[in-house]
């Protein structure tokens, strides 16, 4: 085993109340692709950003090269050689994508160390060049596609010589064919013996691509092991900390009659042709790449986008929301995929928060009722067995799966007949997770419909009763419980369903 | 690569839309006045929105990281009656000083704006909506009610915008300074670039380490600065340095910015959109008289302008916005 | 459930965990109450003025003392809901000057005392519906939109009187910002300033407008996600900020029997101030009626007391803006801590 180039030990970091990481071991060797896996809310971003710089450790040791090392600025990191793909969008919108790539460490020229722009954009071209993109380096960054972003977001942490590069989830928005790319570059820097963290969870990649993991679950160390002395239950096991029964409790249901029907369900330039129906009693599984579309056609369900055209039919009648309001009165219900921003209001309290969507029912002539306000809180948040000192605390009191629970309460109040779930189970621990697909299993078997909306296969094919896999805002395959598997949606997910001709 | 070129061809857009309005517009009072293109009606207009110019250049960094700054009427009004008082009472002191002393009074001013804003943490509306009332109330208390007239101060002090290289006053010569000055900076300096990345997006700014702290603190003094060089000039041109000096003025930098296709929302716009838009402007005002507007008007015209011009920049974005979504899907 | 022993371990840790922060925070809140602070201030004001003139703590004074700034209160009450939903407006100084060239210019073609009331309700309500319908309609943003439509309200009439001014006005018109309640000292300006409070304050407590409002300023999408119109209540409350604004203009043309174009100068600033000395948060979500209405006497009082004291005009107007920063300021000092944790958490989420 070569020498080791990165050595993390007994990392922890606490947020004032919250302990993100607990003795976090990480052994990073060059030439070597090591997968870094666990579930959203494993404590894997968080470690990406003490790593790069972004944050501080409130304790352990980082040696990088033999000393130790704190980096106190991103830029620190950077020189020292370590540069990350960040999962959040972090690009400059208004911005060329040779700007993108140089800001931060912008190059100077001549005399009076004025920015050389020549010198930046013949880098640019090279680079891009290399990794085989067709972009022009003066295009602004608003002006390209997902897809496009994300690859210069790769290009921008290339360009300085690292020696360690991090890639957290690089292929959520990549197409089949950029992510063959992408695993060149990936085999292209292992070969110049780079040492590469490779952040997913996705197993195909895992096993494809990357030589050694370590598993982090819940903020804590789990175990390390080289990737190919392990199959899949193995490391499933050591993320999930748990069987699959247990994580995907989905009791099996007869299906009721029909609720809802999309025929042709389009909107300018976001999706198009979107038809598919929904029964009671069911879980629709919505799988898709970042940026496929799924939201957009839920957004647009729940009133809040706009419709060009096609037709929605509720309960058998023709049904075309223009607010989230019309939505809700046809008990519709939608947990948004951003729960801090969409889902619940930070600075109120839990009960508050439960009962935003009906205060309209709560009140006469605009005055709330609190007395049934409370009753409503109480017997919903306890319903969803929300965990907190009181129904008056604050909702950024809670922990993220705590926070996801008032989301699903406050829906659930509604009393919603169609429960649209996007990304549901995003960034909660493992104990919380199981708990929401619980939920939505026992509310589904009592007759409610539901659409699921994620991007963890696992969570689609534990829980769906039906898949419909959708790629560049259209459906590109729909596969029954037995039919669908991951090798089939991943396919279908990329563009590529017409290899088997469904 | 056809998204590149149709995006630049917009970007140049709002500069060739605002070039062909100045040519209109002064076409068309050229046709009622005659006198308008003269070369001394030019070069007053000149000298009247060279320090508009100036003025709206520090506005333009400071919108471009999302913020905007109220106080600009009030640093000028401060700095040319702190300039004008040393000269009325130091009549003997080079104006060289008087203009440097009024150029640092106004850094200092922009600074204090900075601190609160980055270490205060105290938004820039309100900051500089609290220091706009706070520096004009300082303006009183320093010049005890009194105005500085022309008879109190030097022919030096007078001249400082007045005088004249090769024909052209020093009042456009420091436009032109401060123009070329900052447009270097704006694009071929880091913290010029890094004002961008802090308009564009705080996050990867952070990501990429670049400090909000700095990057305000230096838009906020460069603003004070620009500010104080405009507080000497005004009260020289004008030859009076009142209390009232630039009340309102923060609007007219606003518009000019605005016109100049810079986004309210922080994160794009360019120097030479901001100089024509100025221009623009400038025109404008000098054509009310001629069109038998009284000056009255100003005001009314300018909020219209406003309106109207960021009235085009929503739905100029908003338009861009779709045909990106478009293009990603088919 | 069918949850295995060591998660609910792991729950109760959370629900431990949540009991803690739960008390200290409660706690917390105690000792940093803006409004107890405000009190605070406020008495020793009371007292400091008292002790240098013997003309402070004089009850005729005291009353008629509020003519001096209860239209600025009353602009500070609509205010509350449109800082509170995170928008701001700078023109509300503008519309009072155009709702008061308005009334001039009917009360010149012979209107009435009630007919000048209406045109000005009208005027205002009419300027902040066009400030709501560029903000809401487009996405424009609140400063830049209200900065400029104060320069084109003012504008209009700047550009008719130029430097005239309208002083004629019916004699019942005089009432408004002059007279008293009945035979009572008690300043008709005050009485309506105080009803008016316990409406926007109902309004603000009570009713769902109200909490939606703090929905909206805490995270907007939420709200909306959660079926809030928001753009609807964003546009009444500008109209209502416009209908103040009215109401003002009214109460201040009334008092000062005349019209000029630089009528109510400042007076945006003053009603901000007030709003954000009253403890409600400058980026929306946060605040309640009783800080306003403390923050709006003790800022009265406070110039009340300066003008007793000989201090100038200037001086008020230099106290007033750094007013505005401290409010901003403080509570973001004291927040420190507890804001450090929320912020935390975002970053990691």
């Amino acid at each position: 085993m070569s020498d080791t180039v990165l050595k993390l030990e007994n990392i922890t970091k606490f947020f004032p109340g919250i302990k993100a990481l607990d003795g976090i071991h990480l052994n990073i060797r060059p030439g070597e692709v090591h997968a870094l896996i666990g579930e959203n809310g494993a404590g894997k971003s968080t470690l990406v950003k003490i790593l790069t710089g972004v944050y501080f450790p409130t304790s352990g040791k980082i040696s990088y090269k033999g000393e130790d090392v704190s980096f106190k600025t991103a830029i620190e990191a950077q020189e020292a050689g370590i540069t990350a793909i960040h999962q959040e969008a972090s690009m400059f919108p208004e911005l060329s994508v040779t700007e993108n790539i140089y800001m931060g460490h912008h190059l100077k020229g001549g005399k009076i160390g004025a920015l050389s722009w020549r010198q930046m954009k013949k880098q640019t071209a090279s680079l891009l060049n290399r990794m085989e993109l067709d972009i022009n380096p003066d295009t602004l960054v608003k002006n390209l596609g997902v897809a496009q972003r994300h690859m210069v977001e790769i290009a921008k942490a290339l360009s300085i010589d690292a020696d360690v590069v991090i890639m957290d989830e690089p292929t959520s928005a990549l197409t089949l064919r950029e992510v063959e790319d992408l695993y060149k570059i990936v085999r292209q820097l292992k070969a110049e013996g780079k040492a590469i963290i490779f952040i997913s969870h996705k197993f195909d990649e895992i096993f494809e691509i990357c030589d050694y993991f370590t598993v982090l679950r819940d903020g804590k160390y789990i175990g390390e092991g080289r990737v190919a002395d392990h199959n899949i239950d193995e490391i499933v096991t050591m993320m999930v900390g748990r069987s699959l029964d247990q994580m995907y409790p989905k009791s099996d249901v007869e299906k009721g009659d029909e609720i809802l029907k999309l025929d042709n369900l389009s909107s300018d330039g976001v999706f198009k042709n979107i038809s598919f129906n929904l029964c009671r009693g069911e879980i629709l599984g919505f799988f898709g790449l970042v940026g496929a579309g799924r939201t957009e056609v839920m957004r647009a369900i729940f009133g809040i986008d706009k419709i060009t055209s096609g037709d929605l039919t509720l309960r058998g009648k023709r049904f075309r929301p223009h607010s989230a309001k019309d939505a809700m009165r046809q008990q519709i219900a939608y947990v948004p995929e951003d729960r801090q921003s969409q889902g619940v209001i930070l600075e109120m309290s839990i009960a508050k928060n439960i009962t935003l969507p009906q205060i309209d029912d709560l009140s006469t002539f605009g005055f709330l009722h609190s007395k049934k306000e409370k009753e409503i809180s109480v017997e919903y948040g306890s319903m969803m067995e929300i965990k907190a000192a009181s129904w008056n605390v604050d909702a950024d009191t809670l922990s993220g799966g705590n926070q996801q629970k008032v989301v699903l309460a406050k829906w659930l109040s509604t009393k919603p007949e169609i429960l649209i779930l996007d990304e549901p189970t995003k960034g909660i621990d493992v104990a919380t997770k199981a708990a929401v697909h619980k939920f939505v299993s026992d509310l589904a078997s009592k007759g409610l419909a539901v659409i699921m909306v994620s991007s963890e296969l696992p969570e689609i094919l534990g829980m769906s009763d039906r898949v419909i896999v959708m790629h560049e805002g259209e459906i590109t395959a729909e596969y029954s419980r037995d039919e669908a598997d991951s090798d089939r949606i991943i396919r279908a997910a990329t563009g590529h369903a017409w290899a088997e001709g469904s | 690569m056809k998204v590149a070129k149709n995006f630049k061809t917009l970007m140049q857009k709002r500069e060739v839309t605002l070039i062909i309005l100045i040519v209109i517009l002064t076409a068309v009072v050229t046709f009622r006045a005659p006198g308008f293109i003269k070369i001394n009606n030019i070069s007053r207009i000149l000298n009247d929105t060279s320090i508009l110019m100036i003025v709206a250049i520090g506005q333009f960094f400071v919108i471009l990281t999302g913020g905007i700054d109220l106080s600009v009427g009030s640093i000028i009004a401060f700095s040319g009656m702190a300039a004008s008082m040393m000269n009325q009472y130091n009549p003997a002191l080079p104006v060289v000083l008087v203009l440097l002393a009024g150029i640092v009074i106004g850094a200092v001013l922009g600074a204090i704006n900075g601190v609160l804003v980055t270490f205060g943490k105290v938004p820039p509306i309100i900051t500089t909506l609290g220091t706009m009332s706070i520096y004009r109330g300082f303006t009183f208390v320093l010049s005890r009610g009194q105005w500085v007239t022309a008879h109190e101060m030097s022919e030096n002090y007078m001249n400082i915008p007045h005088g004249h290289f090769i024909g052209i006053s020093n009042l456009i010569w420091s436009a032109v300074i401060v123009v070329v000055l900052t447009y270097y900076f704006s694009k071929y300096t880091r913290s010029g670039r890094e004002v961008y990345a802090i308009g564009g997006n705080k996050t990867a700014a952070h990501f990429v380490g670049v400090s909000k702290p700095k990057v305000d603190m230096i838009i906020f003094s460069l603003s004070g600065l620009l500010c104080g060089l405009a507080g000497v000039m005004w009260t020289a041109r004008y030859a009076a340095a009142v209390n009232e000096t630039a009340a309102g003025f923060e609007l007219q930098t606003v518009a000019a910015c605005v016109l100049g296709g810079v986004s309210v929302a922080g994160g794009s716009g360019g120097i030479p959109g901001v100089v024509l838009g100025a221009l623009f402007l400038g025109i404008i005002n000098n054509a009310l008289p001629v069109v038998n507007l009284s000056p009255f008007f100003q005001m009314f015209i300018q909020g219209v302008v406003v309106l109207l011009a960021m009235f085009v920049n929503t739905l100029m974005g908003k338009r861009q916005e779709k045909s990106v979504l478009k293009r990603r899907c088919s | 459930m069918g949850v295995t022993t060591h998660n609910n371990n792991s729950l109760v840790e959370t629900s431990r965990f949540i009991n803690e922060t739960g008390l200290k925070e409660r706690f917390g809140k105690l000792i940093i109450q803006w409004e107890v602070i405000l009190v605070l201030m406020f008495l020793f004001e009371i007292i400091l003025f008292s002790n240098i003139s013997p003309y402070f703590l004089d009850y005729f004074n005291l009353m008629n003392a509020t003519f001096t700034f209860m239209e600025k209160a009353i602009l500070a009450l609509p205010m509350i809901f449109v800082i509170m939903s995170g928008d701001i407006d700078i023109s509300v100084a503008a519309i009072i000057a155009l709702c008061s060239f308005s009334m001039g210019y009917a009360a010149a073609a012979g209107v009435g005392a009630a007919g000048l009331v209406v045109t000005g309700l009208a005027v205002g309500t009419a300027a902040g519906a066009f400030n709501g319908f560029f903000i809401t309609r487009f996405g424009m943003p609140a400063i830049a939109v209200t900065l400029a439509s104060s320069s084109l309200f003012r504008g209009v009439s700047q550009a008719v009187l130029e430097d005239q001014a309208y002083t004629k006005y019916p004699d019942a018109f005089a009432y408004f910002g002059q007279g008293y309640v009945g035979d009572s000292v008690i300043p008709f300006e005050l009485l309506l300033f105080v009803i008016l409070a316990t409406v926007m304050g109902y309004i603000l407590h009570k009713t769902t407008y109200g909490r939606k409002l703090y929905a909206i300023g805490n995270s907007e999408s939420a709200a909306r996600f959660s079926g809030v119109r928001v753009n609807r209540i964003r546009m009444m409350n500008f109209m209502l900020n416009g209908l103040f604004a009215g109401i003002s203009a009214v109460l201040l043309t009334s008092r000062i029997g005349s019209t000029r174009p630089n009528i109510a100068l400042g007076f945006e600033l003053e009603a901000i101030t007030l709003v954000v000395l009253g403890g409600v948060s400058i980026s929306g979500g946060k605040g309640n009626i009783f800080g306003v209405v403390l923050a709006v006497f003790f800022i009265g009082y406070l110039k009340f007391g300066m003008g007793l004291m000989m201090l100038s005009a200037k001086v008020m107007i230099i106290t007033t803006g750094l007013l505005l920063i401290i409010a901003v300021l403080l509570p973001g000092v004291l927040d420190t801590i507890k804001g450090r944790r929320k912020l935390a958490r975002q970053q990691m989420e």
